[in-house]
């Protein structure tokens, strides 16, 4: 096992800085070092031994501030969680993002909502909470704050204005949003210029911060889920699908293996339907009216599937803890393939006509480019990596559910331009399709829900959402309250590095490398 | 080069008949809990028990608060005692103040979509209006880049704090007469958010509100329902 050689190197370099608790079975070291010793710990991690970022955790206990830097690694490498803690009086935390850029958002949202100081962080400040609508140091997420009394004591910063990097003759701020003309959502942008060329693109996001993570404070395991499926609706079943995975990960509990098979061939189903929609916002974007319309034709067919299916058209509902909350009939689920096939064909015919039009081609490629590299320091997820050729994907990472049991490979493209991202789109469409088939095959006869027993403790889960990697984070008390819940959605991190796809791309082309993006606002802002 | 008007064509029209006829296909609504049934109890075990309070009242006379539902089906997929579903999506209905407009503008109407915080099923429903099988275009309504030139404001999500200063700013742009849709039950109730120091209870907390669609989301017959019944096309 190579995490066991992880371990011995880190002891080595380290020495007697560091408590390991190696869990070789389940492939998980937990390193608690001091504060002055993650910077290092973690660079070593992410760029010499090539794990990958998955989120930051921050915690309040009763008597210390908790970190967590969660990694995960390639093959046996395993998961690595570095830990460091500090008085709750001591707020102050080396950050890491000057040596792991991946890390930079996570600490900002650190710092705005838990109120913790980051040593040597390049950019804090307005973030979560906007300058121009709340005091600083309201730390929302702490424990003691009252949120009841937020919206009669506001002291914002009257003359916040955003900061303008770009010197030159002719230089402007052109800001966009946050409503759009269409039925975008809700986010802004502040995009710098001299004239046709974006130099510097600044998203300014979480105008739909709704405080999920807060919210779910001191709710049921069971109340809590509803939140977890409903911050981000278009994508509600692989949310849910991880926060249930987290859930019995803390009971211990196994769900039957009909369960199991179906929340397959749904989170799939889910990810075709959201692809297509994907797709059906490229062409749009381009103009190409028919093609959209072709694409809208089969997003609207998935989602009557999916409400014939599973009583609701977003999946709501359907996951819980143990299961899943209703059967479907084996007859229903052939049917159900039937039409999938016929919306699969019409597809690829779609796909066909789009590489042979030229002016839409035009409009896509060698535009919106992200290189290889980029995208491994901004630890991108899902289709936007995997578009420049950063190919993770935790279904193959950290297999969940009966994911081992199935074959597929990581589509993957190397180009990293709007036409990529396209290609991996349509392709991920039609293996969502193949594992809704491989899934079906195999499901047998059998219950689809255990009752859901409960469990003290805390857990991470990891599901690939449409979107990419979802890790959801849960902590919960021995009366079966939910005392810290962390959502680290993909789009978080996609954000994060969706001004490389605009910057030196010329303003016409704005709306269409953030269609072929595909990234969702409220996963988000949450 | 693909021939794109050749294969619009091959199509051929996929466009719902409503409102002129009935629209039966399946999986076009989520419904609702149907609380005329008999023998529906709510007092379950906690994960039975209705999140948002929409279902009140005991098994002789249950309640519905449809602005408050969220679609959890806790109701009506608990091993106790279900209460049972109803299909349908002409849910619709005028606030106090609300009233149609005035029948010289209601042969066509311009509407501004407003996101102020959903979690994107909403907008996505929205969205769907101008898909072929909708096409809410063939009934003179359409979605408009301007609140200047728009006659509904037409608004998703539970009103977060920071969508604030937009919504309201882009209310007042709004020539009379106007009306202002609200669409999901975070728009009408706050829904699952009403709770949050961010999250608002809904549009009505900041500015007047003269029709509601209930839903989780309302599906697109849905709101296309309420723009019909706010021109006044509704019997």
């Amino acid at each position: 096992m190579k995490l066991q050689e992880t371990v011995n190197q880190m002891q080595s370099r380290w020495n007697t800085e560091l408590k390991i608790d190696l869990d070789l079975s389940a492939g998980t070291a937990v390193v608690h070092c001091e504060r002055n010793t993650v910077p290092p710990l973690c660079g070593w991690l992410f760029n010499t031994m090539e794990y990958h970022f998955t989120g930051l955790v921050p915690e309040e206990g009763t008597e210390e501030w908790k970190l967590i830097y969660f990694f995960t690694g390639e093959a046996d490498l395993g998961s690595i969680q570095v830990q460091t803690s500090a008085p709750l009086n001591e707020e102050t935390f080396q950050s890491v993002s000057p040596i792991v850029h991946a890390v930079d958002w996570h600490e900002r949202e650190a710092e705005d909502l838990f109120g913790l100081v980051f040593e040597g962080h390049p950019r804090l400040g307005d973030f979560v909470l906007h300058d121009d609508a709340w005091q600083e140091g309201l730390a929302p997420m702490r424990s003691g704050f009252d949120s009841d009394l937020a919206h009669s004591q506001r002291k914002p910063k009257s003359n916040w204005k955003p900061r303008k990097v770009l010197d030159a003759p002719g230089a402007f701020v052109m800001p966009i949003g946050p409503v759009f003309s269409g039925e975008a959502e809700s986010s802004h942008f502040l995009l710098e210029t001299i004239g046709e060329e974006i130099v510097r693109a600044l998203p300014r996001l979480f105008f739909k911060y709704r405080g999920v993570e807060k919210l779910a404070e001191g709710k049921s395991i069971h109340d809590a889920l509803l939140l977890s499926e409903r911050f981000a609706g278009t994508t509600a079943f692989s949310h849910a699908l991880t926060f249930c995975t987290a859930a019995e990960k803390l009971s211990g509990g196994q769900i039957p293996e009909r369960a199991e098979l179906l929340r397959i061939f749904f989170a799939e189903m889910e990810r075709f339907r959201h692809h297509i929609g994907i797709i059906e916002g490229i062409c749009s974007s381009t103009g190409l009216v028919v093609a959209a319309s072709q694409a809208g034709i089969l997003e609207e067919k998935m989602l009557r599937l999916t409400g014939k299916l599973t009583g609701h058209r977003y999946f709501f509902g359907l996951a819980v803890p143990g299961g899943l909350s209703r059967d479907t009939d084996d007859e229903a689920i052939k049917e159900a393939l039937k039409e999938i096939k016929g919306i699969l064909h019409d597809l690829n015919t779609l796909e066909k006509l789009l590489k042979k039009t030229s002016s839409f081609l035009d409009r896509l490629e060698d535009v919106g480019i992200i290189t290889p590299q980029q995208a491994q320091d901004f630890e991108l997820a899902g289709p936007m990596a995997r578009g420049s050729h950063f190919c993770n994907d935790v279904r193959k990472l950290l297999p969940y559910g009966m994911y081992p049991s199935l074959q597929f490979e990581v589509p993957c493209e190397r180009e990293g331009d709007g036409y990529a991202r396209l290609r991996i789109f349509f392709e991920e469409a039609r293996q969502a399709a193949a594992f809704m088939n491989q899934a079906a095959a195999m499901i047998k006869p059998g219950p689809v829900y255990t009752p859901y027993s409960g469990g003290e403790g805390t857990a991470l889960a990891g599901v690939e959402t449409p979107g990419g990697a979802s890790w959801q984070w849960l902590r919960v008390d021995k009366n079966n309250r939910i005392t810290r819940y962390r959502i680290m959605p993909p789009s978080f991190a996609n954000w994060h590095g969706f001004h490389l796809a605009v910057e030196k791309f010329a303003f016409q082309d704005f709306p269409i490398i953030k269609a072929t993006l595909g990234l969702s606002v409220a996963e988000n802002d949450r | 080069m693909s021939n794109w008007v050749l294969k619009g064509l091959q199509s051929g029209v996929v466009t719902t008949r409503y409102p002129r006829k009935e629209e039966k296909a399946q999986g076009i609504s989520p419904g609702f809990p149907d609380i005329d049934s008999q023998g529906g109890d709510i007092n379950g075990r906690e994960e039975d028990v209705c999140p948002t309070a929409a279902l009140y009242g005991d098994s002789n006379s249950l309640k519905l608060d449809k602005g408050r539902c969220i679609h959890c089906f806790r109701c009506v997929r608990n091993t106790g005692h279900p209460v049972s579903w109803t299909s349908g999506f002409e849910w619709a209905s005028f606030t106090e103040k609300g009233t149609p407009f005035p029948k010289i503008f209601q042969k066509s109407l311009y509407i501004r979509v407003v996101d102020s915080g959903d979690c994107g099923a909403c907008l996505n429903e929205v969205k769907l209006l101008n898909n072929p099988l909708y096409n809410m275009h063939r009934l003179g309504l359409f979605i408009t880049p301007t609140p200047r030139q728009a006659d509904i404001l037409l608004i998703v999500g539970p009103v977060t704090d920071h969508m604030k200063t937009a919504l309201r700013k882009t209310y007042d742009a709004m020539p009379e007469p106007k009306r202002v849709m609200a669409v999901g039950s975070c728009a009408l109730t706050g829904g699952i958010f009403s709770s949050g120091f961010t999250s608002g209870s809904g549009v009505s907390s900041l500015i007047p509100v003269d029709i509601e669609i209930p839903g989780c989301p309302p599906p697109p017959l849905a709101v296309l329902h309420g723009l019909l019944t706010l021109a006044g096309r509704t019997k």
